[in-house]
């Protein structure tokens, strides 16, 4: 499947992903007015030290320890496709998945339960939001063969 | 292939997710001493605290036995014959291949004097408990629940809104003591009390008396419910005489007991834990789906060079404050490093031989994860930036070879 793929590199630090992320979380006709002022709290995060960034979201593994560590089962395998989705209406806020996920990619949702990338493709370009946005192609939306 | 499962929580769940990921024909029966669709033990305080429902509980969607070809029994096994590979229930037999047995644990019932006298006692383990206990609760009584591990004080917050008092008492002088050190629980615990729970710790409750505890030393707790959450025993008298049990069920990393075709998954089994290399229960929702899942992939006949790595971990929260705990976080491990940042927001890890063995976080729980892999993985500390992911955790500490491993592949 396509997942996103990160060339540190060419990550500038802009953190535009992270806007581009919450704004699709958000939705509305104007990113700049709608997120004005607002603390974002996005699925996918850069992280920044002594001049190295990148970005971070989920890696939608094949062995998702969030799924099978969920307590609830809110979070699954997408049947068609394998994308990692999570059901906010069965999620209690546990956080066992945080506990599990390696990548440090499941986060606490401004809702009181967990929030996670859950690819955003059904765009008008059909790729995420995040990869979209990006300015110097340091995210990436590809099929690599190489099993997670 | 005829697949027997005892048992219809997680590890179950998982075992019947394993054998379909590689038999889509062979029959699966699962027989449950609970008339339930599967659901999640864990919710049961949270179907108390109303942030859950029995609907929203279900651990897989209504069609689930459906879906994976699974024929339901509602029964209560009574013997196991592992040379004519059956298993007796009430009305019937059971004819197995392959057995998986995930029978769970239950309530230790301590043998406290005058415990027959208290009309209104119960324990906390299923979504039987607690409709009971759902029951038995009202605004003008008082609770007392014996026990400050993870079950009494999830109960504690579960029904703390709807009865007059809660009062918990343990024999322990700290609450948590099997996840949190001194400190860490003494957070936690001032931030319980500041809801209105009240504690009575070191507490030897020596026998009761009519609604009343006695404690050693002549204190006595009056209350008019009874919860007892003092600890759980693994349900392993199914295999007594057929497999080789110590305190649980012992297992391999196939999920295989000591006896042919006999697999065992979940809270009555112990296995090795990775952080520590003892074998040990961890009885914990996710061990059990995955040791559960690992025995239906091996009894399907799938052989894999996957070896699973089972800790000890748990995130819990009480109240909005979140704490996760892994690996070893008790203090038996010399070097302990402690970093704590605010009052409410601790952090501590638990770093032997260079690797870091366990870890405490209250409050600020991001990311935490990223410290589970370094102990489920075993990965040496000095291949890592340990200071900064102690500070921030992130896979800003990793070497860009490994991060490139994580992010680009």
């Amino acid at each position: 499947m396509k997942r996103v793929y990160v060339n540190e590199q060419w990550c500038l630090g802009c953190r535009l992903c992270e806007y581009y992320c919450a704004f699709a979380g958000i939705g509305g006709a104007d990113m700049a007015r709608t997120l004005k002022g607002v603390k974002i709290n996005p699925r996918i995060c850069v992280e920044e030290n002594n001049g190295i960034s990148f970005a971070v979201s989920c890696r939608h593994c094949e062995e998702p320890l969030c799924v099978k560590s969920c307590i609830t089962g809110a979070l699954t395998v997408n049947s068609d496709g394998g994308v990692i989705v999570v059901d906010k209406s069965r999620c209690v806020g546990c956080y066992t998945c945080i506990l599990s996920c390696p990548y440090g990619a499941v986060s606490p949702s401004d809702d009181g339960v967990i929030q996670k990338c859950e690819l955003c493709v059904k765009t008008v370009s059909g790729v995420p939001a995040c990869v979209q946005g990006c300015p110097n192609n340091a995210i990436v939306f590809e099929e690599r063969c190489v099993a997670l | 292939m005829k697949y027997v499962i005892i048992g219809n929580s997680a590890a179950g769940v998982g075992c019947i997710e394993g054998i379909r990921q590689v038999d889509r024909e062979g029959e699966i029966t699962v027989i449950s001493n609970e008339p339930y669709h599967t659901y999640s033990r864990p919710l049961i305080s949270y179907l108390l605290y109303g942030k859950t429902d029995e609907q929203k509980m279900k651990y897989r969607p209504d069609d689930f036995y459906e879906k994976n070809n699974v024929n339901f029994i509602y029964g209560n096994v009574t013997k196991i014959d592992s040379t004519a590979k059956t298993v007796e229930y009430e009305t019937s037999i059971l004819v197995y291949d392959k057995l998986l047995v995930a029978t769970g644990s239950r309530a230790f019932v301590p043998p406290f004097a005058g415990l027959d006298g208290v009309a209104e006692r119960y324990t906390f383990m299923s979504l039987n408990d607690a409709k009971a206990l759902e029951q038995a609760i009202s605004q003008d009584k008082r609770v007392l629940i014996v026990g400050a591990g993870l079950i009494g004080l999830k109960c504690a917050e579960g029904i703390a809104a709807r009865v007059k008092s809660v009062t918990v008492a343990d024999l322990a002088d700290r609450i948590l003591p099997s996840i949190l050190d001194e400190q860490g629980a003494g957070i936690v615990q001032r931030h319980i009390e500041s809801k209105g729970i009240k504690f009575k710790l070191s507490a030897n409750i020596t026998r009761f008396e009519g609604n009343t505890a006695i404690l050693d030393g002549g204190d006595a707790i009056d209350f008019d419910i009874l919860v007892l959450a003092v600890g759980v025993r693994p349900n392993t008298a199914l295999l007594g005489g057929i497999a080789d049990i110590d305190k649980g069920i012992i297992v391999n990393e196939k999920s295989e007991t000591s006896a042919e075709n006999i697999y065992a998954a979940g809270d009555c089994t112990q296995t090795i834990d990775a952080s520590s290399g003892k074998s040990k229960i961890m009885a914990l929702l996710p061990n059990a789906y995955m040791q559960g899942e690992i025995a239906g992939l091996n009894m399907a006949g799938f052989t894999s060079t996957l070896k699973p790595r089972f800790i000890p971990m748990n995130a819990i929260g009480f109240f909005g404050l979140h704490i996760i705990t892994a690996g070893g976080c008790q203090l038996t491990i010399d070097n302990g490093q402690l970093t704590i940042n605010k009052s409410d927001n601790y952090r501590r890890f638990f770093v032997d031989n260079g690797v870091l063995r366990g870890y405490i976080l209250i409050g600020n729980v991001e990311k935490a994860g990223i410290y589970t892999s370094l102990i489920r993985e075993q990965i040496p500390l000095v291949h890592i930036d340990f200071e900064l992911l102690k500070e921030k955790p992130g896979l800003m500490a990793f070497s860009r070879e490994d991060r490139a491993k994580k992010l680009t592949i």
